[in-house]
């Protein structure tokens, strides 16, 4: 750190443009590196809602023809892999990256420099994939932006079906991407392991750091499979191989199986993260220690490593025995205990306390409740005769639709307004913050709930017009309502961030009165975040410094 | 009234039956759990509010209770396992039931965008619209299904018949069903499979034993060559590449076998019903009635046009 930086901190406003931007596109500092997540996840929200907007409108009235078959199939291709790998996955390592050294004490990642390539090649991966808008065409004069699906079946993306150079840019992408994604969770890991300040052991980790741990090791066995699959879909495309080319002896199933085994636990790579949100701002806003820490790692740690052995469940429908579907369901619907466990405790939290609705629990209350019902309809799916049905309808997307907004996403957002005076040191707009909540819960609940219906009644996914007469005309109408109440959210998110920005008042370093290392330094903290490295002896340091009386030590 | 033609919980076969049985308990299980924990959470929510008047002290801080977390670990573990041998029993019934010799036996292949159905011990070619018996209790017959696809993956749903099963290249699968209602049953391609995945849409017609049988024979009838001026247009431009006329030189394999055209509701995979006007436009337009189906757009002249649609009108 030379004397120069601190120079620079010191003068923000005299600095020019280009100086200012040039710091943000050479930083290694994690917490630029988290904000440059965030954002660039933001930019890809922004578009795979459009996207999503676009599907909306289409299918509002059956035999509609707003988009043609093609656009459309390339629409929802380019929605589910933008969210999955370029709105979800920089979301979760863009506060990874912000919070983990910050929680644990620690001055910076354990590799800043990877962690800065981390960044740009999802960066980059982001990029190849919109590229195809104009690259798809290739030599061939077909393709334009992929069109074969978010998980891409076999044998759709051969050459053969998948003409130009759509399917390519599909693949870079996620190759390019996925590298930056096992980079960025092996130096989570690494910090978490390495890097923790004096008196912080393992049990002493706030739950978020828990959880993150879990799911930076979930990212490494998970993400390299996907990343395998990718270099053989390209070796066969280019070089002659046969993996998944069905018609010279290939397997369409293999694809499958490479792609859930990274897919499934992918849910968890998510969803993991917004359980260690709430489970920072449930206990603060209650007022209370968590319920049952040692309860709540075990439980986490157990859906991690079950998570790795219910892939499979996307299958009960491809012909497997009925003994591989029997295991499949045996280890998907375990995978339901420990996640109710971790339910109960969240509840256990609350109850008792003296809960405060600002806008952080408001999304984290939201969450609980819609995880709750996502994960009962996961459990419905889970009962393969069941899934027979459901698989692949309407109901389907609705459930994880649940999962990845009415869960995930929600989580987000609470962590977008409980974080937002420490990143900006200014507080943002309450009562703005409620109205983003109100108009993105009824747009939730109104395309999401409606969802389900449509898929019991015989509506499958990934189709662009469908035949009146099968009554899903009324529900598709009311889908298709949502859809703006949630946009309308969103906006509402985007100008009180920015608002608060410029005109928001100073938050101080504590606003929540919150129990974590990263509320001890400044908002926005400084460069390498303690003046001090601080000694931990509990699970809530500030918590030891507000009440000597009664430490949290006495009872860990 | 009839919510929906392909309503999941109007089931008119066997296995469709058992999954619902299966999803009738599933459903007022997690329902259960359902209103218990919203209820908890809701009580929590009211309750441990705020209140105005508050003293701005910390409550009392509880780390946990072995008792409780056994007590919600225990209780959901008994719940699983439950479900998993209902499941479980399920999943036997349907995919170890052993096929009587009674069964019909047909053969499925999926083709972007429409169903092939050979039916091999009768020596029936047909496409798009599936015609089985309804099966009696007393002599059941069911028909035994056998998967495959010519190109990408598919899936057979006719949610009221049974589950879906995919159609996958280099994987064979097989399912069955066993219906116990006569009519037509609807249903769709249910795995992404291209362009037209939206129309490649589904038609089971369950009939009565006497009526399939009549199917049948006309169905092994082969057609006589008429030598009109539309059976020449036919025979001398590409049609023939791609669609078979049992009885003439037309042996394509592409697409649907025409032999008994006139016999079916529907064209192009169910997308128009089968009249002049849709069928003219279909062999002139084909983009008109399904864009990006694999049918080509022969660029006939008004006169030939007329004529070939005139051919296939005899066809029955």
């Amino acid at each position: 750190m030379s004397t120069n930086t601190i120079q620079l901190t010191e003068f923000p406003v005299s600095r020019p443009l280009t100086l200012r931007l040039h710091e943000w596109v050479t930083t290694v500092d994690h917490k630029r590196l988290g904000l440059l997540y965030i954002l660039f996840a933001l930019v890809f929200l922004m578009a795979g809602g459009i996207e999503a907007t676009v599907m909306r409108l289409q299918l509002i009235r059956p035999h509609n023809d707003l988009v043609s078959p093609q656009a459309f199939n390339r629409m929802f291709t380019m929605h589910g892999t933008t969210m999955i790998f370029f709105v979800a996955m920089p979301l979760v390592f863009g506060f990874a990256n912000y919070l983990v050294p910050l929680m644990i004490g620690a001055r910076d990642m354990a590799f800043p420099r990877l962690n800065a390539f981390s960044f740009w090649m999802t960066a980059l991966g982001g990029l190849f994939l919109y590229f195809s808008f104009l690259g798809g065409d290739g030599l061939y004069g077909g393709g334009g932006a992929p069109d074969v699906g978010w998980f891409a079946y076999a044998p759709l993306t051969t050459r053969t079906f998948s003409v130009g150079h759509s399917t390519d840019f599909w693949t870079l992408s996620l190759l390019v991407s996925g590298i930056g994604s096992v980079g960025t969770a092996i130096n989570i890991v690494t910090t978490i392991l390495c890097m923790r300040c004096p008196g912080m052991t393992l049990g002493k980790m706030p739950l978020l750091v828990w959880l993150n741990l879990t799911m930076g090791g979930l990212v490494v066995l998970a993400v390299s499979p996907l990343t395998a699959a990718q270099l053989m879909l390209l070796v066969d495309r280019y070089l002659g191989g046969h993996f998944f080319d069905a018609q010279a002896g290939g397997s369409a199933v293999i694809w499958m199986h490479f792609f859930w085994v990274f897919g499934h636990p992918e849910v968890y790579v998510l969803a993991i993260p917004a359980f260690a949100i709430a489970s920072e701002i449930i206990p603060v806003f209650s007022r209370k220690a968590i319920f049952g820490y040692p309860v709540m790692v075990l439980a986490t740690v157990a859906i991690g490593f079950i998570s790795m052995s219910v892939w499979a469940h996307h299958m009960f429908t491809i012909g497997m025995t009925s003994g591989a579907n029997t295991f499949f369901v045996l280890s998907t619907m375990a995978i339901a205990v420990p996640t109710g466990i971790k339910i109960f405790n969240w509840l256990a939290t609350m109850w008792g306390g003296k809960i405060r609705f600002a806008a952080p629990m408001m999304f984290c209350t939201a969450f609980l409740f819609q995880f709750l019902v996502a994960g009962l309809t996961g459990v419905t799916l889970a009962a393969a005769p069941f899934d027979w049905q459901l698989g692949n309808s309407y109901y389907l997307v609705a459930h994880f639709h649940y999962v990845i907004v009415g869960a995930i996403l929600f989580a987000i957002f609470g962590a977008f307004y409980y974080w937002f005076p420490k990143v900006t040191g200014k507080m943002y707009n309450e009562s703005i913050a409620k109205m983003q909540f109100w108009l993105f819960f009824i747009g939730f609940h109104l395309t999401f709930d409606f969802m389900h219906i449509p898929g019991l009644l015989g509506m499958p996914r990934r189709i662009y017009t469908y035949e009146p007469g099968r009554g899903w005309d009324i529900w598709n109408v009311i889908v298709t309502i949502g859809v703006f109440f949630q946009a309308a959210g969103v906006l509402v998110l985007a100008a009180n961030l920015l608002l608060s920005y410029f005109r928001g008042k100073a938050a101080g370093s504590d606003p929540w009165d919150a129990w974590t290392l990263e509320w001890s330094t400044s908002s926005p903290p400084p460069e390498y975040n303690f003046a001090v490295v601080p000694t931990v002896r509990s699970r809530r340091p500030l918590w030891d410094l507000k009440h000597p009386e009664d430490p949290d030590w006495r009872y860990e | 009234m009839q919510i929906s033609p392909t309503n999941i919980f109007a089931p008119a076969s066997t296995p469709a039956d058992s999954v619902f049985s299966l999803s009738i308990f599933v459903i007022l299980t997690v329902t259960g759990i359902f209103i218990v924990v919203c209820a908890l959470l809701t009580y929590a929510a009211v309750k441990f509010r705020i209140r105005r008047s508050d003293d701005h002290s910390e409550p009392a801080q509880v780390y946990g209770s072995n008792q409780v977390e056994l007590a919600w670990t225990v209780i959901p573990v008994l719940i699983v396992i439950a479900l998993f041998l209902a499941s479980a029993r399920v999943i036997a019934s349907v995919q170890d039931a052993p096929k009587p010799s009674s069964a019909l036996e047909v053969i499925v292949i999926g083709h972007q965008y429409w169903w092939e159905y050979r039916y091999p011990k009768l020596n029936i070619v047909t496409a798009n619209e599936l015609h089985v018996p309804v099966s009696d209790p007393a002599h059941p017959t069911p028909t035994f299904m056998t998967l495959l696809s010519a190109d990408t993956d598919h899936s057979f749903w006719v949610p009221r018949l049974a589950g879906k099963t995919d159609l996958i290249p280099n994987h064979p699968n097989s399912m069955w069903i066993e219906p116990h209602e006569t009519g037509l049953f609807l249903g769709q391609c249910a795995q992404y499979c291209g362009t037209q995945h939206a129309k490649m849409l589904l038609r089971v017609y369950v009939q009565p034993r006497a009526e399939f049988d009549r199917w049948v024979q006309e169905q092994q009838q082969v057609s006589q060559s008429s030598a009109s001026a539309g059976e020449r247009v036919f025979q001398s431009t590409a049609c023939v590449n791609c669609h078979t006329v049992a009885g003439t030189p037309a042996k394509g394999l592409f697409g649907p076998d025409l032999t008994h055209l006139m016999s079916r509701d529907t064209i192009a995979s169910g997308a128009a019903l089968n009249t002049h006007e849709k069928l003219r436009l279909w062999i002139q337009k084909p983009d008109a009635l399904k864009p990006g189906s694999k049918m080509p757009a022969m660029g006939l002249s008004d006169r030939d046009l007329d004529a070939v649609t005139a051919y296939l009108e005899t066809l029955r």
